[in-house]
Formats: structure tokens, sequence, C-alpha cells
């Protein structure tokens, strides 16, 4: 029991460390190209994926953070040029639903459990 | 003449199948255990003609016979032959077909192959498999027809996609089909089996051999579709969560959950419920994923064109199905003790299940929720690979955790806490001396690694005692090492991947990291039905001393136009080199994006174990009583 | 499994259910037409004939700016190019042109073709200044009013119906 609470302390701590490498990639994997089906502005060679990878690389010269960046593209673009849809009101749930489901889904096992036990007994 | 016949095929196997419903509905009545000659020879009605119909419109590709529109829209006489043929099944109404085909064939194939002794049992399966074959002609024949002629007849097609044009994407839709769409048969069967009330242990071993047949299609299903996006679509990577991608993955974790909760079902009763439920919504996932991806509510790389009518006959096809299943769940499920002990069998797989319907909901969620909030509210927003990996990620330690120990419960002697002890200790070792070499310091990765390793390490014990006392079950033991391989090299790739971006002129070299790309020289070519500019590259590995050459391409098909970029990519035992090059119009300079993709290999070969498992499960059968 | 657990399965369906119904007919294709109501940034922008540069600012002195950006390589852009001439004799507005990544020579010979109605032309030969106004193709048009606020987005050529709803707006 006391190893399983142990390894879930280790996942909810290891989703926070997450130490980044190469930040210039990392956004522009996160930036949807959005005159194209789906590609990342990092994959696609199409002219605005072209003119926004150097945007990103005079941005970060200028000093901005990678939220800096995400902020300024999402203004002016709106937030369906991110792929990591920030929290905000409008993804409240889509964020919060899967866990609230996994202990939802623990909970229903968890009284299914108990009641075998009592009659066991 | 050809658009006639395929036409008159096709209703005839319709015919067929409304006769069915129709005989098996009487016999229902009849008294007896032996299914009447009748049936079978309609079945066998049914399925020569919807073989026939098929060979049609594969004749109409084979030859290009334009005067069909569905040929004509989607060929050309210039494409190779091999892709003339995937053709066929490279668009909405004849990969429609191609789903009929399968569903008739399975349904054939319960009726002549299942052994089991309750006839209203296969009477019922037949009906529920029936309607579904109907319902679909039906939608065939009046919305998506293959068939459909065009007069005056075409001299030359609009052509197909230069991207489909690709040996794994040929194969890809009918491996896919004979997982998603062969869950229809234990679908059908898991309802037939509450009306007529099949008891757990026959049920289990009647639907074994349908599950591990599908999920293993399934599986390989979406391994060359990885393997398709890897080679084909020149960003390097494998899997991108995008929402086609997904619709395949839904149901896998479903048959997943399905496959292991019926290996229990075979020994003790307790997951009876489980069963049929997840057998209905194994296959009701499938039609969700076929809704979504040809309803055109998704904006997706692989979506087909868009046409709202078939999403309507779909989602409603979609809500009578799910109603009913409702229903005949409600009125026909069985009222049984359930014993759950902690710790047994059930307990682990119940986890199991608990965590597969966990996963197929972030997948869903993720999916539909820009959908949903787009529909529902006018606000956009995306859901990319950033959501799925920092959401699912952490799920893997537990989830590989279980799988290592979960097993191992069964054993109560006292030799398993020896080999416990051992495993654990061998498996620390093994992590820190990869964290050593590795240096990663990212704590998820680690731990995922660590807990990767534990279950290989595992596996490999299982297999020796296997061995040991002559068990020949290593169904288990083949695809849980094939998962801990696969979260293993996963993980390796991605820690060691190299990505490097930059611009350069013909003779030019440039230097990045351990290796010198050098640009030595440009040609132009050209192929079956497209024109293309070749760069010659020249990869030296300064540490290696090793000298790579590759040749990425830039493609313009004509018909219908497009461009494309051909990645180059060599395949070694242990590291991909991946070179793409597009241009900058106007100038002599290509914009190259050099990638190093460790152990791509090894992550094919682990779902193949994965997979192996399945088969294995599959030759393993006990007699059907 | 009880009624109540029936009920609430059902319901979650119907809600799941009528949601997909009403996708169905739902424009698929992303534009950033609603992105309306935000202030445009103050950037420096450099001008077409000399390389002085222009600070967005400078709007809050005209009553109503009207961005459009174009190229002589966009067919559109000439399809349209005759509604821009025809709002630049609109006293209320100033039709300031963005030449995006475009040849100088041809541009000028574009204009001179099919008319200037640009009271202050703008170059952008690399297609980055454009993005400080969320442009992701040509042509789009931005009106903005005096408080640099955007008050429409136009994506692709202008109709009769845009110029219409422009002058509309402008006669306030």
């Amino acid at each position: 029991m006391k190893k399983i609470f142990l390894i879930l302390i280790l996942i909810f701590i290891s989703t926070k460390l997450v130490a980044e490498v190469n930040t210039k990639d990392k956004i522009l994997k996160n930036l949807r190209c959005l005159v194209c089906q789906g590609q990342t502005i990092s994959d696609s060679n199409s002219d605005f994926a072209k003119i926004i990878r150097s945007v990103v690389d005079d941005k970060i010269q200028e000093g901005l953070t990678e939220k800096e960046i995400y902020k300024f593209l999402s203004e002016k673009y709106g937030d369906w040029i991110l792929f990591n849809p920030p929290l905000k009101n409008n993804s409240y749930i889509l964020w919060f639903l899967p866990y609230l489901l996994f202990v939802l889904g623990g909970a229903i096992l968890y009284l299914m459990i108990k009641k075998t036990l009592i009659e066991k007994k | 003449m050809l658009s006639n016949l395929g036409i008159i095929f096709s209703s005839i196997s319709l015919l067929a199948s409304l006769f069915l419903i129709h005989l098996s509905f009487v016999e229902l009545k009849v008294s007896g255990d032996k299914i009447p000659k009748k049936i079978y020879k309609f079945s066998l009605v049914q399925l020569i003609f919807s073989l026939l119909s098929f060979l049609i419109l594969l004749t109409g590709y084979i030859f290009s016979d334009f005067s069909m529109i569905n040929v004509y829209e989607n060929s050309h006489t210039t494409k190779p032959l091999f892709y003339k043929i995937s053709g066929t099944w490279g668009n909405h109404e004849g990969s429609l077909l191609l789903w009929i085909n399968i569903l008739v064939i399975f349904s054939f194939l319960f009726l002549i192959l299942n052994k089991n002794k309750n006839k209203n049992f296969k009477i019922f399966t037949l009906i529920f498999q029936n309607l579904l074959i109907s319902i679909f002609f039906i939608f065939l024949l009046t919305n998506s027809n293959p068939f459909s002629p065009v007069f005056p007849v075409p001299n030359e097609g609009l052509g197909l996609n230069p991207i489909l044009q690709d040996p794994a994407l040929a194969i890809h839709p009918p491996l896919l089909y004979v997982g998603f769409v062969g869950s229809s048969i234990y679908f059908s069967a898991a309802l037939a089996a509450l009306i007529s009330k099949v008891e757990a242990k026959s049920l289990a071993i009647t639907l074994k051999p349908w599950i591990s047949i599908s999920w293993f299609f399934q599986t390989i299903g979406i391994l060359v579709g990885s393997i398709w996006a890897y080679y084909e679509l020149g960003w390097g990577g494998y899997w991108f969560w995008d929402p086609v991608e997904n619709s395949s993955l839904m149901p896998w974790f479903l048959m997943t959950a399905l496959l292991h909760s019926v290996l229990v079902l075979e020994r003790r009763m307790g997951l009876y419920s489980w069963v049929i439920i997840l057998s209905i919504l194994t296959f009701t996932m499938s039609v969700v994923g076929t809704f979504l991806v040809r309803s055109g509510i998704l904006n997706s790389v692989h979506t087909f064109a868009n046409d709202p009518s078939r999403g309507l006959f779909i989602l409603t096809f979609l809500v009578l199905m799910v109603f009913s299943s409702i229903f005949i769940f409600f009125k026909y499920a069985p009222s049984e003790k359930k014993n759950y002990r902690i710790f047994s069998k059930e307990f682990f797989i119940l986890i199991n299940n608990w965590f597969m319907i966990f996963f197929l909901a972030v997948v869903l969620i993720g999916t539909l929720y820009p959908v949903f909030l787009d529909t529902l509210s006018g606000e956009k927003i995306s859901v990319g690979p950033p959501y799925y990996n920092f959401i699912l990620t952490p799920f893997l330690i537990p989830l590989l955790f279980l799988m290592t120990s979960g097993p191992k419960h069964k054993w109560v002697s006292s030799e398993t806490k020896k080999f416990f002890d051992i495993i654990l200790f061998l498996s620390v070792f093994l992590f820190l001396i990869i964290f050593f070499v590795i240096k990663e310091n990212n704590l998820l990765i680690n731990l995922i690694l660590l807990f990767s390793i534990y279950l290989i390490i595992q596996t490999i014990f299982d297999f020796y005692e296997n061995l040991k006392n002559r068990n020949i079950n290593l169904s288990r033991i083949t695809s849980h090492f094939g998962f801990g391989l696969l979260i293993f090299f996963i993980s390796i790739n991605h820690i060691f991947s190299v990505e490097s971006n930059f611009n350069v002129r013909m003779g030019e070299k440039k230097d990045i990291k351990n290796y010198v790309i050098k640009f030595e020289n440009l040609e132009t070519s050209s192929g079956n039905n497209y024109k293309s500019v070749i760069g010659y590259f020249e990869i030296l590995n300064k540490k290696k001393l090793i000298k790579e050459n590759l040749r990425p391409e830039i493609r313009i098909y004509n018909q219908p136009k497009t461009i494309t970029y051909e990645a180059s990519i060599n395949s070694n035992l242990f590291s991909d080199t991946y070179l793409t090059m597009s241009n900058i119009s106007d100038s002599d300079i290509f914009n190259i994006k050099f990638q190093k993709k460790p152990f791509m290999n090894f992550i094919w070969f682990s779902v193949l174990l994965i997979s192996l498992g399945g088969i294995l499960n599959f030759f393993n059968r006990k007699k059907e009583i | 499994m009880k009624k109540i657990h029936l009920i609430i399965i059902c319901i979650f369906l119907i809600f799941i259910f009528t949601t997909f119904y009403l996708s169905l007919d739902n424009k698929k294709i992303y534009n950033t037409e609603d992105m309306v109501g935000q202030k445009i940034d103050k950037v420096e922008l450099t001008l077409f004939n000399n390389n002085k540069t222009f600070n967005t600012k400078e709007i809050s002195n005209y009553k109503f700016t009207l961005f459009n950006f174009w190229a002589s390589w966009c067919a559109p852009c000439r399809k349209e190019h005759k509604n821009l001439i025809k709002l630049s004799k609109n006293k209320n507005l100033k039709i300031i042109g963005v030449n995006f990544k475009d040849n100088k020579t041809q541009a000028k010979e574009f204009l001179q073709e099919m008319g200037d109605p640009f009271f202050i032309l703008i170059k952008d030969p690399k297609g980055k200044q454009s993005v400080n106004f969320g442009v992701y193709g040509i042509p789009e048009t931005i009106l903005v009013n005096q408080d640099l606020e955007i008050l429409k987005k136009y994506i692709g050529p202008l109709d009769i119906k845009d110029v219409n709803e422009i002058k509309k707006i402008v006669k306030q």
C-alpha cells in the first residue's frame, strides 16, 4: 500500500519537473500552421510557417519567454494556433475532466471491491 | 456495364442479407439444434455476391474504367498498378464497400466455424450482424455508391493524392478494417448472448478467437499507419494524436480491455457483464470513429472529403445502434453475484480495464473537445500532442508497475518472494547504469525508464520460468515484454532524437553537433506521374567516421497538382538518419531539416512483439464445449 | 444496473449525439474573422518609397483606417483593387497599403496599372510585419478606428457587400 502511495506522489511531482532543452523547437512544435491540415509550424513548408518561424526567431532574440511568445501569437491569431490549449475558462473541463474520471473510476472500483469484502465477512 | 453489374451484385447481396434476417426469425421459433441448410445457402450467396461486387470495383480501377464516377474521381491511367488497386479503398465509397465485405466475411465465417451448441445464440448473432450489413448496404446504394455511372465517359481520371501512393498506406485500411470492422461480430454475438442466455465460459470460448484476431489486426494496422506516417509524411514523427489516428486507437483500448477480460472469463464467471459491455462498446467506438472521420466535423491531415449527408446517416445509425444495445442490455442482463476477491485475477483485470477506459476517455475528450466547444460556444481551440503527452505519460508508470506485479499474484508460494527481490534489484541496477550513461534529468522520463526496465526483466524471468515448467502459454509474456520494450525505446528515442533546421546552397556544408552535412549535388528527374528535384547529400559522422548518402526529393505531381517533400531515410539498426529539403522561392537556397532518430526499428519491432502475443493467444485455444 | 443508471446514461448520450448533430453543418476551415475588438500593436513599419518609418500609433490621428495587405503576384488582390479605389474616395477613411512579400518594381507597376488607393504605402518584403496584425494570407483587409481597435477583418478579396459595410461603419 505504501509503495502505491509513493508511486502516486512521484507521478505528481514528475509532471512538474520537466527540464526543457531546446526552447525554440518546443515552441515551433507547439504552434499550429493556420493554412495546413493539422501540421505544426516546425514541420510545415508553407509560406505562413516560414514567416512564423522567422518571427519566433526574432522574438527569442528580443528576449521574450516562451509564454510571452505564445501570448503574442494567440492574441493575433487566436488560441487555435496553440497545440497546447491554455488553461482558461473555456478549457477547465478539458484539463480536469480526465483526472475526475480517473478518480471516479477508482471510486467505483473501490466500492465494488468493498462490497464483496464485506459480504465475505 | 461494370457499373450496372456492381449495383446488381450489391443489390443481390443486400437481398440475401434481408432474407437471412427473415429466415433467422422464422428459425427462432423452430426447435432443435441444427441450423437449416437454407441459411447456409443464403449466407453463401450473400458472401459470393458481396465479393463479386468488390471485384467489379477492383476491375474498374485496374482497367481504368472511368464510366464509374468513383474510379474517375480517384484514379488515373498513369498510376502504377499497385496503387490503382489500392485506390479502390482509398476513397470513401470504395472503403465503405470494403467495410461491408468484412462484415459479410465475418458473418459467414462465424456461421460455419462457430461450434457453440446454443442454436438461438448463433441465430441471433446472425440477425444482428445482418442488420448491420443491410443498413450499410442501403447506405452504400443510396448515398455512397461506388458504382454510380457517369456519362459521357471521361477519357482520364482526376487521379489520387500522391501522399496515399505508398505501400504501407495501401494495406493500412484493410488491416484496420479486419480489426475494428471485425469487432462487429462480437458486438452481434454479445447482444445475442444476452438474449439467448449463453453461459459465461461458453461465451468466452466462443468470443476469444474473434477478439484475438481483430485485436491482432488492429494492432498491426495501427503499426503500419505509424510506419507510413514516419516514412511518408516527412516530419520524422510517427504519432501525432491526429483525430483520425485517435479514431483507430480508441477501439484498440477497448479491444485490449476486452481481450484481457475474456481471458479471465474463460476460467471464472466474474467478468461476464464486462465482456458483454466491452464487446458492444468496441464496435460502437469503431462506428464513432468512422463518423468522426467521414462526417467532416474534424480538421485533419487524413480526413476523407467532407460530406455532411454521410455524417447524418452514420450518426442516425449510431444512435439507433447505441440505444438498441442499451435497451437489450438492460432488459436481458443477468443479475450475477459479483465476488471480486482483492488481488485476484479479476481484480487486476478490472484495474487494467480502469486504465484502458481512462486512456480511451482522455483520447476521446482531447479529440472531441474542440468540436464540442466550437459547436456549443463558437470558441475555437486546438488540442494537440502536448495535451495528450502531459496527461497520459505519468499514468504509464502505474500501468507498467501493475503489468509487472499483477500477473505474479497468482502464485502464493514462498519462492515468488525471492524472485520478486532479484528482479527489482536487477531492474534498479540496470536503470542506474543507463541513468549514468545518458544523464537525463527529467524525473518523469527516468521513472518511465525504470518501470519499463522492471517490466522487461520480469517478463524475461517469466519466460524462463515458463520454459522450466513446460508451459507453452507465452502470449501474455510476449505482449507484455513487447510493451515494456516499446515504452523503453520510445523514451530513449525521445531523449536522443536530434533535429536541426538550416539553410544551405548547393556545394556548401554545415556542421551540426557530431555531423558534417554536405550538399553535394542537385538533379531533376521524373517518375511515373511526377517530376522531381533530388538533392544529393553526404552526412559524415565525425565520431564514428561513417559516411551516409541521402537524397531527399521535392516532387511535383500533375494529377492532381500537388507538391510533396519526400524524406530520405537511412534506417540503420540502431538509428535512422532522416533528411528533408524544401526550396526557398526565388533563390538557390534550400531549407534542410536533418534528424537523427535512434531505435526506430526497435520501436516497430516492439509493436510486432505485442501483436505476436495476440496471435499466440489465437492458436492457444481450448476445445469448444 | 439500476434504472437511475440507465437514465443518467441516456441523458448523457442524448447530449453527445445532439452536439454531434449540431456540429455537422459547421464550417471547419479556421479563419481569424472573429479576432476583432482588440487593439493593434504600436509598431514601426517601413515606408515603401523611402526607408523612413511609420508608427501605427499615428492611426489615432485619423477617424478610420483601412489596412490592406496585398502583392502584385496575388490574383484576388487584382480583383478587389477597384473596390479599394472606390473606398479611397471616402473622406473619413484612410487606406494604408502593406505590400506583402513582393518585388518593388512589380509592385510599382501594379499600382501604375491599377491605380493607387493608398494614403500610405508600407513595404513588408519578408512578411514579418504583417504578423503583428494577425495576417496569414493575402488579400486581407483590416478596419481600425481612432482608438486603434480592430472593427472588422476581411479575409480574402473585398466584394461589394464588404465595401458597403465599410462605407456604413465609416459614415458615423
